[in-house]
């Protein structure tokens, strides 16, 4: 009976071409929809801050060379990660990324929450070459982040599509993006100020590549580097909590 | 109906009762065929250019200009920013080849005789390309593994960094080597199948230059740091516009020449084929929305965020695996293997429940991508059961192939052709039992984020895609240039060894670095702490990674050794005595197979 019945359908181009699309769509459209209305899947957290337009060029440059492909920025659920680590990641975390960098390859470690963890200097020294700082470690080098300066000059039409995808960044916040990213690796100007005012007084205001004459590559890509994991405390006071899920596994 | 093209038309048999027809057939047939030797060096020479006709040149003209014009307009926009650079390529893109269609322009125009003949110029320049593609891609391939034994070896160029790289080598082999190995073969198969002739001459050709440009400007763009970083999917949105463009034309080849098919049922293969088309445009449009920064710039940020995004992205990933990695090589597979081993498929029936269990169960299971993740549980769950149930379909397929060759073992064993096929079914069922089981959430957390993943990957890859389509083009190479044979089958023997251990050699090397990644990264010592640092199991993959380095040079060995034979084939492999086309160039389904179907 079923034969028959396909025997028929496939005799037929339309037919087939509709039923491969009908039987195709219902998976994703069953798995993906939900995760855009169902309220629970991202947390509410009223502490979650966006990027900094100099964080945003340093996370640009994050994916322009193809860091993902070696290191995750999502911790799992799993004790050994969660000590490895730090508190597993939360949906908030990664709300305001887009796209989202979570990886699918350790080559490297997980970065999700490298902010802080180490001071500028070892940063800029590893990035320029990580043999110096690790002997075994097998990243490449990244010499032309220091030599290159950043071109800030059009982040305000970086921060304005951000803001179309639906990243809350204000009309000030946009007007101000290159100054802004100008004052957050230039403590010593005027442009300083304003960062902190836009962006909380907890904003990373300072030299991050080790020269404070100019604004390099290396100062953007550092300062997204020391930001992962501090857009929000959510997931070091969810793990504080008693209440929190436990880690499973081994 | 004399529009139709009908194999059996062009058989000698039938050309006994006119006798004038024949002789005048046979003189253009050796024509072409020496004329066929150049059509490789130059992609769109002045013969395959004298098959169009001159409204078919004219139009070829009139989208060549506006593609020009449009790369003049991202130039300009784009000054300053890569996409002008990318507006530079695509107007030397449209130009070069414009410059080679005006250089026949006014060639004769062609024997309308070639009306009641297959069309298959666009297959041989796309078996060209695939085999070009191969070899830059897997070179590439070879260049990244040696980066993770020795990451100095490279140049402190932006360009040449392992980030920027390793993209290139997966487009390079997914969408440059895999992509028009599909386009080359459906082609093929669909008028074989349809005992058909393309529907027109012009739309192959754009299918398969502009499919070309998308992967150029892929390519050229990462060596730049453009990217999406969304994985297989890494073009930026104007490269996806145009894909989708092609795609669209792409998809209505098949249409049109379905509706010219001779045969009543849509052959089991062009099943798989159609579904390849329909599910990547829908996936593809869907995973790269986003907006940009501005017309003037590449840059642009993804419509979704976070979880959405992540969900999306692997709902993409997972089904790119599934319907350009399995489906589109599937037909392949269902239409040479049978042909080659001149057997009809095992059983129509295990055809049908595969086609329809791919094509449901496969899109439920990209979650199992994020196991443990921020992704909602329920999702994840649900990713893991269908993973399982996906077994079935995929060991019906993989069984199929086998069962169709069983009785001819004796030919698998005499014929690396034939060979290469088997094996190809062979890595399909191991890849997907293994993909199966990395999906349950266990096994999942020691396998993620491991090198477990990567020769899972190349299980599917190198032992599954590359052989299918090495197979296929021993198969169709001779058959195409109508050759007695490959110029060397000791060389398809060579290849065949080198590409097993090749295979074998890299698979295994990253099952052990993946496995005892991943238990080194879980592993406590007594006292309750971790007993190994991340470095410790950096030190441990050293070994590995140089043995995945000699595996894939030895793969990519197999596959320059395959392209020089295919060369040599074109250029001076012996010519077939005796037109074949009565007898073989009719699909074996339509004699056995099918009808005798349960
Ligand atoms: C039953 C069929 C299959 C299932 C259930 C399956 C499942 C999986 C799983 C669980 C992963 C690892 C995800 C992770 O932990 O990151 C994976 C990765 C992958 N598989 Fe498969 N697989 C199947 C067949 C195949 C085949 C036939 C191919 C190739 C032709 C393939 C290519 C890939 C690729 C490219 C990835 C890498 C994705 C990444 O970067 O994480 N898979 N698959
Ligand atoms: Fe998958």
């Amino acid at each position: 009976m079923r034969e028959f019945f396909h025997r028929k359908l496939e005799r037929k181009t339309i037919s087939l071409v509709v039923a491969i699309v009908a039987v195709a769509s219902i998976g994703g459209f069953v798995e993906i929809a939900p995760l855009f209305t169902i309220h629970k899947t991202v947390e509410e957290v009223p502490d979650m801050r966006t990027y900094t337009p100099l964080e945003l060029a340093g996370r640009d440059i994050y994916i322009r060379e193809g860091c993902y492909a070696c290191h995750s920025q999502m911790i799992r659920t799993l004790r050994d990660e969660v000590e490895r680590y730090g508190p597993y990641s939360l949906a908030v975390e990664s709300k305001y990324d887009h796209p989202m960098l979570w990886g699918s390859k350790r080559t490297g470690p997980d970065l999700a929450r490298l902010g802080d963890k180490y001071s500028d200097a070892w940063h800029v020294a590893h990035l320029i070459n990580p043999r110096d700082v690790v002997p075994q470690s097998v990243m490449p080098k990244y010499g032309w982040l220091q030599r290159n300066e950043l071109d800030f000059s059009k982040l305000g039409l970086n921060l304005a599509a951000q803001r179309s995808v639906g990243v809350p960044y204000t009309q000030e916040m946009i007007d101000n993006a290159s100054k802004d990213a100008y004052g957050q690796a230039t403590p010593d100007t005027d442009a300083a100020s304003g960062v902190s005012e836009r962006y909380g007084e907890a904003t990373n205001v300072r030299v991050f590549d080790g020269d404070p004459a100019r604004v390099t590559e290396m100062d953007a890509l550092v300062a997204y580097l020391q930001i992962l994991g501090r857009l929000t405390d959510a997931a070091y006071k969810q793990s504080a909590s008693a209440d929190a899920p436990t880690p499973v596994g081994e | 109906m004399p529009q139709r093209a009908d194999a059996a038309a062009l058989s000698y048999r039938d050309c006994v009762s006119a006798k004038i027809k024949c002789l005048r057939y046979y003189r253009q047939q050796k024509k072409r065929v020496s004329r066929d030797r150049v059509s490789l060096l130059f992609m769109g020479d002045n013969d395959m250019i004298s098959q169009l006709t001159s409204t078919e040149r004219q139009y070829a003209l009139v989208i060549l200009v506006l593609m020009s014009l449009c790369g003049l307009v991202m130039a300009a926009g784009g000054r300053g920013d890569p996409l002008g650079v990318h507006g530079f390529v695509v107007l030397a893109f449209s130009v070069g080849l414009a410059f080679v269609l005006i250089s026949g322009f006014y060639a004769p125009q062609p024997d309308p005789e070639q009306q009641t003949q297959y069309y298959d110029d666009p297959t041989k320049v796309g078996i060209a390309l695939t085999m070009a593609w191969a070899v830059f891609g897997m070179f590439f391939g070879v260049w990244v593994a040696s980066l993770l034994a020795w990451p100095d070896l490279t140049f402190d160029q932006a360009w040449s960094s392992f980030g920027r790289m390793r993209p290139v080598h997966t487009t390079g082999v997914i969408f440059g080597f895999g992509g028009n190995a599909l386009i080359a073969t459906s082609f093929h198969v669909l008028q074989r199948t349809s005992r058909a002739r393309l529907s027109d001459q012009l739309s192959p050709w754009f299918v398969l230059f502009g499919f070309n440009l998308f992967c150029v400007l892929a390519v050229s763009g990462y060596f730049m740091g453009i990217t999406q970083s969304k994985e297989y999917a890494e073009p930026e949105w104007y490269a996806d516009i145009w894909l989708v463009i092609v795609w669209i034309v792409y998809f209505a080849i098949y249409l049109r020449t379905l509706a010219r098919r001779k045969e009543p049922h849509i052959y089991v293969a062009n099943w798989y084929y159609m579904a390849f088309i329909l599910v990547v445009a829908v996936l593809h449009i869907v995973n790269n929305l986003a907006v940009p920064i501005s017309f003037g710039s590449a840059k642009s940020y993804s419509l979704f965020s976070g979880v959405q995004d992540a969900m999306t992205q692997w709902w993409y990933g997972h089904n790119a695996v599934a319907f350009f990695l399995t489906a589109g090589f599937l037909g392949m597979m269902y239409y040479y293997l049978p042909k080659h081993a001149g057997r009809p498929i095992y059983s129509y029936r295990l055809s049908i429940i595969s086609f329809w269990g791919i094509t449901f169960f496969y899109m439920w299971a990209g979650s199992h991508h994020l196991h443990y993740t921020a992704l909602p549980q329920w999702v994840q769950t649900l990713g893991m059961s269908f993973s399982a149930m996906l077994l079935v379909p995929s060991w019906a397929s993989a069984g199929n192939a086998l069962a169709t060759l069983n009785g001819a073992w004796h030919k698998v064993r005499d014929d690396a052709t034939l060979r290469f096929m088997m094996v190809a079914a062979v890595f399909y069922g191991i890849a997907t039992f293994e993909g199966s089981f990395m999906a349950m959430r266990p096994v999942n957390a020691l396998s993620h984020y491991t090198d477990w993943t990567v020769g899972h990957v190349h299980a599917g890859t190198l032992g599954w895609n590359s052989m299918i389509v090495f197979g296929a083009f021993y198969a169709l190479v001779p058959w195409l240039w109508k050759r007695e044979s490959m110029y060397s089958p000791k060389l398809v023997e060579v290849h065949f060894w080198l590409a097993l251990a090749g295979a074998v050699v890299y698979v295994f090397a990253m099952w052990n670095s993946g496995i005892i990644q991943g238990l080194m990264w879980r592993t406590y010592t007594e006292n309750g702490v971790l007993a190994y640092s991340f470095l410790d199991s950096v030190e441990a993959m050293h070994p590995y990674y140089i043995a995945r380095a000699f595996g894939g040079l030895l793969f990519l060995t197999g596959t320059i050794i395959c392209s020089y034979n295919i060369w040599m084939t074109v250029r001076a492999g012996k010519a077939l005595a005796t037109d074949n086309d009565a007898e073989g160039d009719i699909p074996v389904f339509a004699r056995n197979a099918v009808q005798a179907g349960e």
